[in-house]
């Protein structure tokens, strides 16, 4: 198990620079660079940039350097922690991305929370009351779910908000407790915003695992070892927690690592259509403007997130089934 | 690909009837000996009443998408700026005059709201427009190659129809989606055929020749898919030209949606070609003399085709609601291209929904296609494998 670990951990960092190789090429490929954008930008509102200018500050950004000399930069520059400037905010982009990754992460752990804590229970009854009418309602209702684009519940949520209650359901925040410091009332107010996305966002997933949930349970309930258990005289649901749904939980664990890369790309579209202040919003528009150490950093985070998280579910997996086994075949 | 090798087949079918009778009815057991695997899927998948229904929904959407000049009626630019921003108009089947059997429309008068200038539409009950099918009004190219000018609705002229409503040029959306599901339906379809031409070829090399190309494929692909799917294609389509013609974005952006698709079908290719070489009838064909090409695509291949029909199946309807996504952000399809995401993209703000919630009618097609493929999806993955219960 150890040496697992410590021989996947060891993986990870070639694979890393690999990734970081890649990322830092993806967000090169545009053709021009945040300069060329800039100088347009300015050019629409009158200004112009002669080109001596723009020569000095594409030097001062190191922009003028070969490809693989900026990149040498970034990658050497990561393993002191500096991840470079934002063109666009003219700030740090750990500066950038921390203050952002808070509000983030309470959304997405709130989202799985409740993905959770609707689809266990809604599962195992579907499975358990196979073909029954609630079976058939949560079936149905599942597929709506999975197919529903996010972005188009949170359009529907803001007609509705603006319709019924007249409000926008945009933000996390009241106008009022926006730029406040942390206090009760803040954290009230966020508790009651916090809702929308998270239903926003939790549907698609709540449908998909109830759906799992529901195959995995209906495949061991079918299996000998339940029937001789009844047969020894265990109560139904007691036997029903203790062994069927604990392997049904598998898939469940074995995403569960899909949740940390979640954290910063952060259900991107939900947020730029409800105006929320994560992570996501952050990096489409780095990708839009060639903002390219945030845009590549970002990149660079949700691998490495989504390396670690695998990883994670893995040992999680083990340790809760004991039958799986990750040694190498021959 | 219905024609197999008939010795093997009367070999399962002997097997499904040891092994029970694979849910066939008893008079159809006869027949199973001589039935293709594709026959006991069919039979299969038959009975499956949710799955053929959404089978006929994807038919009937691609037949739209074929005769989309045809079917709206309006061409895609057709512009009516008097009526921009025009609520649905209401087929109505009665009137002062008593049952119409075939329904009519009101005319719409635009007013301006004295306080808010908000111009808004009132039906004007005195000029009346009975609906006419198989009408003769504006020209098009059908496919770009045949002049006609047959629309299968319409109304006469003077009137106007939009029963969707239109949007701020005064563009008729019914007649936008309909050409929109030329674009949205095929790119789904293209990007799918993508991934599984790299998916197949990738995989089978892998699972084929093993060691260590094998061992290199499978890092890259644990690489590729170490990047979460949506910020990997956001990624991708920023960094398409803005300077590309129409069609060169759209095949961009099926290269980009396919992208990571073709990973998860490279994986299951390669997995069922490692576990089903070890199957006794490949070895029964190694030791009849048969090549490793023979028996890789004689007899492994047919295994498990159904096993890869119904994951393509599975992936069109996430390739179509990632276009949807991407336009939608802006990244994807660009106007004049028109795709449902492309049209999408005018009801992002809340002004919007407040005020013209038609415009959020694309949706409802995205969701009853994802739904049907869906649907179809499941019902061929009962169906993949006819020899189980």
């Amino acid at each position: 198990m150890l040496s697992l670990i410590v021989k996947r951990l060891l993986w990870m960092f070639p694979t890393m620079i690999f990734i970081s190789f890649i990322s830092f090429t993806l967000i090169q490929l545009p053709p021009g660079d945040y300069l060329t954008s800039y100088i347009a930008a300015l050019g629409e509102t009158g200004e112009t940039v002669d080109e001596a200018q723009a020569a000095a500050l594409r030097a001062r950004y190191n922009l003028d350097q070969p490809f693989m000399v900026q990149y040498w930069r970034w990658l050497t520059g990561m393993f002191k922690g500096d991840l470079g400037m934002s063109f666009e905010w003219n700030r740090p982009v750990t500066e950038l991305i921390g203050e952002r990754l808070f509000l983030t992460s309470i959304i997405s752990i709130a989202t799985l929370l409740v993905t959770w804590a609707l689809a266990i229970p809604i599962g195992i009854y579907s499975a358990v009351k196979q073909y029954s009418l609630p079976d058939y309602c949560f079936t149905f209702l599942g597929f709506i779910g999975l197919a529903t684009p996010n972005f188009l519940l949170a359009l529907v949520f803001m007609y509705i908000g603006y319709s019924v209650f007249g409000v926008s359901a945009g933000g996390l925040f009241s106008p009022m407790y926006q730029s406040a410091d942390w206090s009760f009332g803040k954290f009230v107010d966020l508790m009651a915003h916090l809702w929308i996305p998270v239903i926003v966002i939790g549907t698609s997933g709540t449908a998909g695992l109830i759906r799992v949930m529901r195959a995995n349970l209906l495949d061991e309930l079918r299996k000998q070892y339940v029937m001789t258990a009844r047969a020894k005289g265990v109560q139904y649901w007691r036997l029903l927690i203790r062994y069927p749904v604990r392997v049904a939980l598998n898939p469940l664990v074995s995403t569960v690592g899909w949740v940390l890369p979640g954290i910063v790309s952060g259900a991107t579209i939900t947020s730029v259509v409800l105006g929320l202040p994560t992570t996501g919003p952050l990096l489409l528009r780095a990708l839009m403007n060639q903002d390219m150490y945030l845009a590549g950093s970002m990149v660079m985070m949700l691998s490495l997130l989504t390396l670690i998280g695998t990883l994670l579910s893995d040992i999680l997996l083990l340790w809760l089934d004991p039958r799986i086994r990750y040694e190498e075949r021959d | 690909m219905a024609i197999q090798n008939a010795g093997e087949e009367t070999l399962e079918a002997d097997h499904s009837l040891i092994e029970g009778d694979g849910g066939l009815g008893e008079d159809q057991d006869s027949e199973a000996f001589g039935a293709s695997q594709w026959q006991l899927m069919w039979w299969k998948f038959r009975k499956h009443k949710v799955a053929m229904a959404a089978g006929l929904v994807i038919v009937s959407l691609y037949m739209i998408a074929v005769f989309c000049e045809f079917l709206a009626p309006y061409a895609l630019d057709h512009r009516e700026v008097e009526y921009a921003f025009a609520p649905p108009q209401r087929l109505r089947f009665f009137s002062d005059e008593g049952i119409h059997i075939i329904p009519f429309v009101y005319g719409y008068k635009g007013i301006r709201h004295p306080e808010t200038l908000r111009k808004f539409y009132i039906e004007d009950k005195s000029k009346k427009y009975t609906l006419r099918f198989f009408v003769r009004s504006e020209p098009y190219y059908f496919w770009g190659l045949f002049k006609s000018d047959l629309h299968l609705l319409g109304v006469d002229s003077g009137g106007s129809l939009f029963l969707l409503g239109t949007d701020h040029l005064g563009r008729d959306l019914l007649s936008r989606i309909i050409y929109g599901s030329r674009i949205s339906l095929t790119i789904g379809l293209v990007g799918v055929a993508l991934s599984f031409v790299f998916g197949l070829v990738i995989g089978v090399v892998s699972g084929y020749y093993g060691g260590w190309i094998d061992n290199v494929i499978q890092r890259g692909i644990e690489i590729l898919r170490s990047f979460p799917s949506i910020p990997l294609w956001m990624a991708l389509a920023a960094s398409l030209p803005s300077s590309w013609s129409p069609l060169q974005v759209y095949m961009g952006i099926t290269v980009v949606l396919s992208f990571i698709g073709w990973t998860g079908l490279a994986r299951q290719v390669r997995g069922k070609i490692l576990s089903l070489r070890e199957e006794d009838f490949a070895t029964a064909a190694l030791l009849s003399g048969a090549s490793r090409w023979r028996i890789m695509t004689r007899h492994l291949l047919p295994s498990f085709m159904s096993h890869i029909i119904v994951s393509i199946t599975l992936a069109v309807p996430g390739m179509i609601l990632g276009e949807t996504s991407l336009s939608f952000l802006g990244l994807g399809l660009r106007p004049p291209v028109t795709s449902w995401g492309v049209l999408l993209k005018e009801a992002q703000n809340v002004q919007a929904v407040a005020f013209q919630p038609w415009l959020l009618t694309p949706v409802v097609f995205v969701i009853i296609t994802v739904m049907a493929f869906n649907f179809v999806g499941d019902g061929l993955r009962d169906a993949a494998d006819p020899y189980s219960r």
